[in-house]
């Protein structure tokens, strides 16, 4: 058990999000980045669907007021335990008193904390992920604040065995987003407006640098290069994370995890669902860089992503952090 | 034959839009089509179009290709069911409908005439989206048809009746927006301890009425 001492730049609850409910103009939402969030919930001895703190950029401490095993995955945001570093892809036994402090950015953007048990929150909807801009979900459809408890869901089966656990396999967070053509060509009757189609080489020509706007709902790409050219409006059609739109202004959003279910701008190209956990690890001012690929490598990469979440946990020599536990 | 595009969306989804000329009939085969989706596809009808999304692993691209071809064999619009006819009182114009004269003005009507045509009868929800529970209802008559406002505002309250783009929408919850204001109800769109949560499905029929 936890207790938030500060939430950092932004800390919510999350897990793998509501899927099903987009027809209620729900967004899918969840973790920014899936993949950690399932590797930091596996090490700890969680299911996938379990939920985990979101930690964002630097800033963020927990004292730990009743003994548990947490796990951290994602990006590197200098995670301490007491004097010493809490290393991100590994579980560790924490015990009453210890404060675990994310100290600052290293790399990546989101850090993911796991307690064994699952944080626990109500239900909304089929999930624990926090949904701000509907204040609903989480703790109170609300970012997590100074004082706020973090208990585990159910308790863990053996925390010993789970302590000192480490992931065995890299993610790869290159800051390099695979994506597929994507355009609705302009021939319904309701479209005639619309300008020629894009010119899309902008896309993939150099890198973009994510916008200062950006935030859980998607990515602002701002260019050295320039604005692509608009298209138009269209009727509204679904929508969903890694896709990117062309708004008015030329600039791309690439979609993420809290983005809304439908959308009018136009698509101009759709990220692999296996390198999304990439973009997740992207703050503003970070650069990106775009490349086409096919449906092939698509499907091949997100197989092999699949096969590395089911990568299997051998313990850690981890005696030290036993005996600790034990003491 | 309805003339249908699929338009592959990335590697794990499929847009299958109606390219139909009228709004309410492409609407409408839309609602159909998603009746008869598989529901693991999670098939969301928007304006003219059914998203899925499918796992790449266990449907291979042919294979769900297939399958929405044969789907879209089978459906039947004129079989759509009537959908379930629901009530929305509003407060027309003043503080509830800030935008009900300019409107008007525009629309060449008085602000009662605007009133009238808006309650002149049930009208379908066309999709929910934009934000949980919003209804995109319609088509209206090219007599209420207005582009949106030039200026968004930042903050519209939750429960104000709307008119842009051939539409009518009731924001759910303070949101940002672009739509013309015309009035204001007290109905409850979404509430995420539903379920379902929100208020209005696709196909419902509403009828506004003045209060």
């Amino acid at each position: 058990m936890l207790r938030v001492i500060a939430p950092g730049a932004l800390c919510t609850v999350q897990d793998l999000g509501r899927p099903g409910y987009q027809r209620f103009g729900v967004p899918v939402g969840g973790a920014m980045d899936p993949v950690a969030c399932i590797i930091a919930n596996r090490l700890a001895g969680n299911p996938p669907s379990a939920a985990c703190l979101e930690i964002t950029a630097g800033g963020a401490a927990f004292e730990v007021v009743a003994p548990c095993v947490i796990a951290v995955a994602g990006g590197d945001l200098g995670a301490t335990l007491g004097s010493r570093p809490l290393p991100t892809w590994t579980s560790a036994f924490v015990r009453t008193g210890q404060r675990i402090h994310f100290e600052a950015r290293r790399s990546g953007a989101r850090a993911y904390l796991a307690l064994a048990g699952g944080v626990d929150a109500p239900l909304v909807l089929g999930s624990r992920s926090t949904y701000l801009p509907g204040r609903f979900g989480g703790l109170g459809g609300r970012a997590l604040q100074m004082d706020d408890v973090i208990r585990p869901a159910s308790p863990p089966a053996d925390p010993i065995r789970l302590a000192g656990r480490i992931w065995p396999k890299p993610v790869d967070y290159t800051p390099l987003i695979r994506i597929l053509p994507f355009h609705i060509p302009p021939d319904l009757p309701d479209l005639s407006d619309l300008n020629d189609l894009p010119d899309l080489n902008n896309l993939t020509a150099l890198p973009w640098r994510v916008g200062a706007t950006s935030n859980r709902i998607g990515l602002r790409l701002e260019g050295a290069v320039p604005h692509i050219e608009r298209a138009g409006d269209l009727p509204s059609f679904g929508v969903f994370p890694g896709a990117i739109q062309l708004p008015p202004d030329g600039r791309p959003i690439l979609l993420m995890a809290d983005a809304q279910p439908t959308g009018g701008y136009p698509v101009i190209a759709v990220a692999i669902q296996a390198d999304l956990h990439r973009a997740a690890q992207l703050l503003p001012g970070d650069e990106v860089r775009f490349a086409w690929t096919t449906r092939d490598a698509a499907v091949a990469a997100w197989r092999a992503l699949c096969e590395l979440l089911d990568s299997p946990i051998a313990a850690d020599e981890g005696v030290e952090l036993a005996a600790a536990a034990q003491g | 034959m309805t003339p249908w595009r699929i338009c592959p969306m990335g590697e794990a989804a499929l847009l299958i839009e109606c390219t139909l000329n009228d709004v309410a009939t492409a609407n409408a085969h839309a609602l159909a089509l998603a009746e008869v989706l598989p529901a693991e596809w999670r098939p969301l009808p928007a304006i003219r179009s059914v998203l899925i999304r499918f796992d790449p692993l266990r449907d291979a691209y042919d294979e769900v290709q297939a399958r929405v071809r044969r789907a879209l064999a089978g459906i039947a619009p004129d079989a759509l069911p009537a959908g379930r006819q629901v009530t929305i009182p509003v407060r027309y114009g003043g503080e509830h409908g800030p935008d009900l004269e300019d409107a008007a003005h525009r629309l060449g009507l008085a602000p009662d005439e605007l009133i009238a045509q808006h309650t002149a009868q049930p009208r379908r929800v066309l999709m929910i989206g934009f934000a949980p529970g919003f209804p995109y209802i319609g088509p209206l008559p090219a007599s209420l048809t207005l582009p949106r406002r030039a200026t968004p505002r930042a903050a519209v309250p939750a429960g104000s009746v709307a008119i842009a783009a051939g539409m009518t929408g009731i924001y759910p919850s303070q949101l940002p927006g672009g739509w013309h204001l015309i009035g204001r109800t007290e109905v409850v769109l979404f509430d995420p301890a539903r379920e379902p949560p929100a208020l209005l499905q696709p196909g419902d029929r509403v009828q506004f009425v003045a209060t």
